[in-house]
């Protein structure tokens, strides 16, 4: 047999180099989230509970939903900058139709259903322009979701007349939605065991102070989306045509993948995400508001390139932006804890994006080193 | 002589202002090897790009065994079994030798029976396959291809042609990034092209590949075919001539 290249000895030697590396640059970051928990634990009083680490994951679903989207379209080397704004859109546009349809003597339960349909789809929106503007019109991504980020701010606004939240939801709406934005598939109780949906109506305060959610609904939705999206990354024929087309758009091209269609689809899928986002924020702090995603938008595109997606396409996973998410909600929460100015969480994450593109780029200059041997 | 497998009558291709492809007649029997040449922009890439359906021909028309393939996308072309391997070998540098050779038309297999997936490990065995069938090496088919020489990822362009039963081979330049030992692998898979009857249109600057394995020569110049020289009567010095257009007219070579 003829062997092309390099003899057989030195490609296995170098294989072994190229795995360990990869080893190692693929997982600094679960490393370095779980040196961050362990630092906290013995640290901080109270950060290691059930209590706080639900609460962490809690924190963690907003930037998390943003940069599963934002992982499809950085794989394809583009970028989205509008979600931040998608976000408050379908925050905003949830809590009107809710109100509105709730005030004009509808039942809640449908008005909120509604409300989310109607948050999802106007989410889809941005996500669809940005697409055709990228696929069609060849626009670069930064430019084209840098027209939509002030596009979509300004439609964001525009629905509350201008005012930081929609004002006018009814109580009983508002408790519905934080029955569901605040509220935990399974408690436990210390003393009393677990409970599963509700609460029991009688706890007394000071036993409602220790209870613990196990299982957040905003945490469970997200997980949802998480497995769903890492599932067709990874997974389908979709997922492979993105990272083709991150690879050689022209490759992908030529090999008869519908680059233009599918360039669109993860765009919208981007929008989606940002919506579902901008929905789960309204449940939780039950006041639509346009600026909802406004400073988590760096936060997504940080945890993306944390979780090691190379930020020129082709490379990266849900998980790593999974895993990028939950370090900046621990250094949020963490920092919190140690009773650390909240200004140093901006100068930490901004140290961690700096080591993770160092890592990144050590990982294919070693991989180029490893291949010359 | 049997029919030709591909025939292409009258292209023209223009862009804009300029005529790239220039009522062009081409032909190729099977089992053939013909070397496209001529200097750059005499519009050897843009016939091919013709032929392959990336560029729609403004006159002219193609048939491929006898269908009318002239205003096919490039996917219809490639599916009716012409295989075009180009300069940049349209790789996807990122992913591993299965997913490259199936590129744009990976298997699935069914999860559970409903949810259909990318069936990575049955990819990777076909393309293992078709590289041992052309005698191919590569040590590690989970390698990324951005981790190989230029040879193993000109291989891989040749095994994906290969793979999809190829009636008909075209390849731009694929020496032209190689060394010494790489090119006789490439002029040897041509040569078991030829022998498994599949003909090759083969674009190449380099004289001593084309002497080496081609069965006819093809000169093109400013968008013209300007020679169609049978092996037998080939000579470098000849095919040079043509190129730089001193055989049919001096003074036009020196102007030019």
């Amino acid at each position: 047999m003829t062997s092309l290249g390099k003899p057989a000895e030195s490609s296995r030697q170098s294989l072994i180099d190229s795995r360990f590396i990869e080893f190692l640059t693929k997982s600094w970051s679960y490393l370095f989230l779980l040196g961050l928990v362990v630092f906290f634990s013995l640290s901080g009083q109270g950060f290691f509970s059930v209590r706080n680490f639900a609460s962490i994951l809690t924190t963690s679903t907003l930037i998390m939903l943003m940069s599963i989207g934002q992982t499809y379209v950085v794989i394809t080397a583009g970028i989205d900058l509008s979600i931040g704004w998608t976000v408050g859109l379908s925050s905003v546009t949830t809590a009107r139709v809710m109100r509105d349809l709730a005030a004009s003597g509808n039942d809640v339960a449908f008005a909120m259903l509604a409300g989310v349909f109607a948050g999802l789809l106007v989410a889809l929106i941005p996500g669809l322009v940005n697409g055709l503007l990228v696929a069609r019109i060849k626009v670069p991504p930064f430019i084209a979701t840098l027209g939509m980020f002030g596009i979509v701010r300004g439609a964001a606004f525009l629905l509350t007349d201008g005012q930081q939240v929609v004002r006018g939801l009814s109580a009983e709406l508002r408790e519905s939605l934080r029955a569901i934005g605040n509220g935990s598939l399974l408690y436990y109780i210390p003393d009393q065991g677990f409970t599963w949906f509700a609460l029991p109506p009688d706890l007394p305060p000071q036993q409602l102070r220790l209870v613990s959610q196990l299982l957040p609904y905003p945490v469970i939705i997200t997980a949802l989306v998480v497995v769903v999206f890492a599932f067709i990354l990874a997974r389908t024929k979709f997922g492979r045509h993105t990272y083709v087309i991150g690879g050689s758009e022209e490759a992908a091209r030529r090999s008869g993948i519908n680059v233009d269609r599918h360039l669109i689809l993860i765009y919208v899928i981007c929008g989606f995400t940002a919506g579902v986002a901008g929905v789960l924020h309204l449940f939780r702090f039950t006041a639509g508001a346009p600026q909802a995603g406004e400073a988590a938008l760096l936060s997504s595109v940080a945890a993306v390139v944390i979780g090691g997606t190379n930020l020129f396409g082709g490379e990266g996973d849900i998980m790593g932006a999974v895993v990028g998410s939950l370090i900046i909600a621990v250094l949020q929460t963490g920092l919190v804890i140690l009773n650390i100015e909240s200004i140093w969480q901006f100068i930490v994450v901004g140290v961690v994006i700096i080591i993770a593109v160092l890592v990144n780029q050590l990982q294919s200059a070693l991989e180029r080193f490893g291949s010359n041997v | 002589m049997s029919d030709p497998i591909l025939s292409a009558a009258g292209i023209s291709k223009f862009f804009g202002g300029l005529t790239a492809v220039d009522n062009v007649d081409f032909e190729i029997y099977p089992g053939e090897v013909v070397a496209l040449l001529g200097d750059n922009g005499a519009g050897k890439s843009t016939l091919i790009k013709c032929i392959a359906g990336v560029y729609r021909p403004e006159q002219g028309r193609v048939f491929f065994k006898g269908e009318d393939i002239t205003h096919h996308t490039p996917a219809d072309v490639r599916n009716r079994g012409i295989e075009t391997i180009y300069q940049d070998l349209a790789l996807a540098e990122n992913l591993d030798v299965g997913a490259n050779v199936f590129l744009g038309k990976e298997k699935t297999r069914r999860l559970f029976g409903l949810i259909p997936v990318t069936d990575d490990m049955l990819m990777r065995e076909e393309a293992a396959g078709v590289l041992d069938e052309l005698d191919i090496h590569i040590p590690s088919l989970k390698q990324k291809l951005v981790n190989m020489s230029g040879g193993q990822r000109q291989a891989v362009a040749i095994a994906r042609a290969m793979y999809w039963n190829a009636q008909l081979v075209i390849m731009d330049e694929p020496t032209a990034a190689l060394g010494v030992p790489e090119q006789r692998k490439v002029l040897a898979l041509i040569r078991q092209l030829r022998e498994n009857d599949i003909p090759v249109i083969l674009i190449s600057h380099t004289m001593h590949d084309v002497m080496a394995v081609a069965d006819r020569m093809v000169v093109m110049r400013r968008g013209r075919i300007v020679a169609n020289i049978p092996r037998a009567e080939a000579t470098e010095e000849l095919i040079v001539r043509h190129i730089v257009g001193s055989a049919e007219n001096g003074e036009n070579a020196v102007m030019a």
